[in-house]
C-alpha cells in the first residue's frame, strides 16, 4: 500500500492486469499487480472467464493524485474487471487537478467487459479522467461509465471526463463530458444535463455487429440506444440519482448481450 | 479573395438548408425544457461549448487543410447519436452544393465524389471557407454562430418567441463566441502539428439523446 506524505504532490500509482487464453477456452491472469492505492485483486468468476476486482487501497483520487489502470485482455481471453466500491474524487491539498487514466487493450477474439462502480465527484474536487479502449479487429467490448455529480444534496466538484474507443485502428468514439463549477457555460442547461445529477454511457463493441446492429432506441425519457458508426451501440442514460443510470444501463445490457 | 465572402457565407439565406434544422431546440421545446428567451440562452450557451466547439474546430481544421476524410471520420466518432449523423451529412450535401456553385474548387469536387451521400457539414463548410480564400477563425465563426443562431431562429417558431428577445440572447452569447472560436482555431492548429485528436470532443448528452426521440416523431415541424 503507497503511504500519503503529505507533499502536495500528489501519489501516482498503476494498476495493471493483463489477461490471455490458455489455450484450452480458460484465461490466466501473468499480470496482476498495482503499485499504488488501487489493487487489482482477482475474484471467483463465474464462466470461464477471468473476474478481477479493483479495491481501492486508500481514498482519493485527491488533487494533485494520477492514477492509471492499464488493463489487456489478449490472444482469446475473456475478462471482467469490477470495482469493490464506487471512486470518490476528493478535494486535495495540492491546488492540481488529480487524474485518472485507463488504458484498455483488447486483442483479436478476446473479450473485455470494464464495468466498474460510479465515480462520484465530491464538492471543491477536480478531476480528469481519460478512458482509452484499443480493440482489434474482432475484439469484443462492454464498458460502463457512470459519474455522480456530488454525494446527496452536495454540490459538484469539478469533473472532466474523455472517453475515446478505437477499433482496428480506427476512431470509433471520442467524447468528452464536462461539468461541474467552472465548467464550460451551460453545461446543467436545458441541451446538456438539465439539472441532472447522473449520467451513464454504456459501449458495447461486437463484430456480429458488423451484419447486425440493433437500431436506435429510447429507453425512457431521457435514454437512449444509438448505433455508432462501426460494430458499436452506445447507451447514454441521464437521471436525477445513480440508481436510476444504472437500472437503464443494467437493462440495456440485458437486452443487448 | 474578399472578406466579405464570410457574409455570404454566414448568411442565413445562404441556401445549404440550415434553416429546416432546429439544432435540437424542437425536442428541447416539447420536452418543457426551453420555455422562454431565458432557457434559449442556457440552451444556446450549452450547445455552443460542446457540438458548437467541436463543429468549430472540425471547420476550421478542413479551413487549414488536413485531410477531410479524416475529420469526417473525426466527426462520425464525436456525434454519437445515429440521427445527429445522418443530419449532419444532410446538410453537409446541401451546403456542398452551394458552395461548388458560389467557390468552385477541386476540394469540393474531390470531397463530394469520395463522400456523395454527403460529408459532414462543418468539414464541408470549413473546405468551402477555403475555397472562398477564407482563414481557419472565418470558418469557426461561421460554424459556432450557425450552432447558435439556428436553434435562436427556431424557438422564434416554435414558442412564437419575441424575434428582438431571440435576438437578444444571440447578441449576450457573442463574446463566448468569440472564446469558442478562438479555443475551435487553436485546437485547429495542434491538429495540423499532431493529429485529429487534438480536435475537442465536448459532447452534450440531452442533445444526443433528444435527437433520437425527436427522430422517431411522426410529425415535427424541423428535420432535427
Amino acid at each position: 500500500m503507497t503511504v500519503r506524505t503529505g507533499v502536495a504532490s500528489g501519489v501516482r500509482g498503476t494498476a495493471r492486469i493483463t489477461a490471455r487464453g490458455d489455450g484450452r477456452g480458460g484465461t490466466v491472469l501473468p499480470v496482476l499487480d498495482g503499485e499504488g492505492p488501487i489493487v487489482p485483486r482477482r475474484t471467483r468468476s463465474a464462466g470461464a472467464g477471468a473476474r478481477v476486482t479493483l479495491v481501492g487501497a486508500m481514498s482519493g483520487p485527491l488533487g494533485g493524485d494520477h492514477l492509471t489502470v492499464e488493463a489487456a485482455s489478449r490472444e482469446g481471453a475473456r475478462l471482467q474487471i469490477g470495482s469493490a466500491a464506487a471512486t470518490l474524487a476528493l478535494p486535495g491539498q495540492s491546488k492540481e487537478a488529480a487524474r485518472y487514466d485507463v488504458r484498455l487493450t483488447v486483442g483479436d477474439a478476446s473479450e473485455l467487459h470494464w464495468l466498474p462502480e460510479q465515480l462520484i465527484s465530491v464538492r471543491d474536487s477536480d478531476l480528469r479522467v481519460t478512458t482509452r479502449a484499443d480493440l482489434a479487429a474482432s475484439a469484443s467490448l462492454v464498458l460502463r461509465e457512470e459519474q455522480v455529480l456530488g454525494r446527496t444534496g452536495e454540490e459538484a466538484g469539478r469533473l472532466t471526463s474523455r472517453l475515446t474507443v478505437r477499433r482496428a485502428g480506427r476512431l470509433l468514439l471520442d467524447q468528452e463530458l464536462s461539468c461541474g463549477p467552472g465548467a464550460p457555460g451551460g453545461w446543467d442547461g436545458p441541451a446538456v444535463l438539465a439539472g441532472h445529477r447522473a449520467i451513464g454511457q454504456l459501449v458495447i463493441v461486437r463484430p456480429e455487429f458488423d451484419q447486425h446492429r440493433p437500431g436506435p432506441a429510447l429507453l425512457g425519457e431521457t435514454a437512449s440506444l444509438t448505433p455508432l458508426a462501426g460494430p458499436a451501440v452506445l447507451v447514454t442514460a441521464v437521471a436525477p440519482d445513480a440508481l436510476r443510470v444504472r437500472r437503464t444501463l443494467d437493462e440495456a445490457l440485458r437486452t443487448l448481450t | 479573395m474578399s472578406q466579405a465572402a464570410l457574409l455570404v457565407l454566414a448568411d442565413g439565406r445562404f441556401p445549404a438548408g440550415g434553416h429546416a434544422h432546429s439544432g435540437g431546440a424542437e425536442e428541447a421545446v416539447k420536452a418543457g425544457r426551453v420555455t422562454g428567451a431565458a432557457d434559449l440562452e442556457e440552451f444556446c450557451r450549452g450547445r455552443l461549448h460542446t457540438t458548437g466547439l467541436v463543429s468549430a474546430a472540425l471547420a476550421a481544421a478542413a479551413a487549414l487543410g488536413l485531410d477531410p476524410l479524416e475529420l469526417d471520420e473525426a466527426a462520425d466518432a464525436r456525434t454519437p447519436s445515429a440521427a445527429l449523423r445522418v443530419a449532419g451529412r444532410r446538410l453537409g450535401r446541401q451546403m456542398m452544393r452551394a458552395a461548388r456553385s458560389a467557390w468552385p474548387d477541386p476540394s469540393l469536387d474531390q470531397l463530394a465524389a469520395a463522400r456523395p451521400k454527403g460529408a459532414h457539414q462543418p468539414v464541408v463548410l470549413g473546405l468551402a471557407a477555403r475555397a472562398a480564400g477564407l482563414g481557419a477563425r472565418d470558418a469557426a465563426y461561421c460554424s459556432a454562430y450557425e450552432c447558435v443562431s439556428g436553434p435562436a431562429t427556431a424557438t422564434v417558431r416554435l414558442l412564437s418567441l419575441d424575434p428582438f428577445d431571440a435576438t437578444g440572447v444571440l447578441a449576450r452569447l457573442a463574446p463566448e463566441l468569440d472564446l469558442v472560436v478562438r479555443e475551435a482555431a487553436e485546437a485547429a492548429q495542434r491538429a495540423v502539428a499532431d493529429g485529429v485528436d487534438e480536435l475537442p470532443a465536448a459532447s452534450a448528452p440531452l442533445l444526443e439523446v433528444g435527437a433520437e426521440a425527436h427522430a422517431g416523431w411522426p410529425a415535427r415541424l424541423f428535420a432535427s
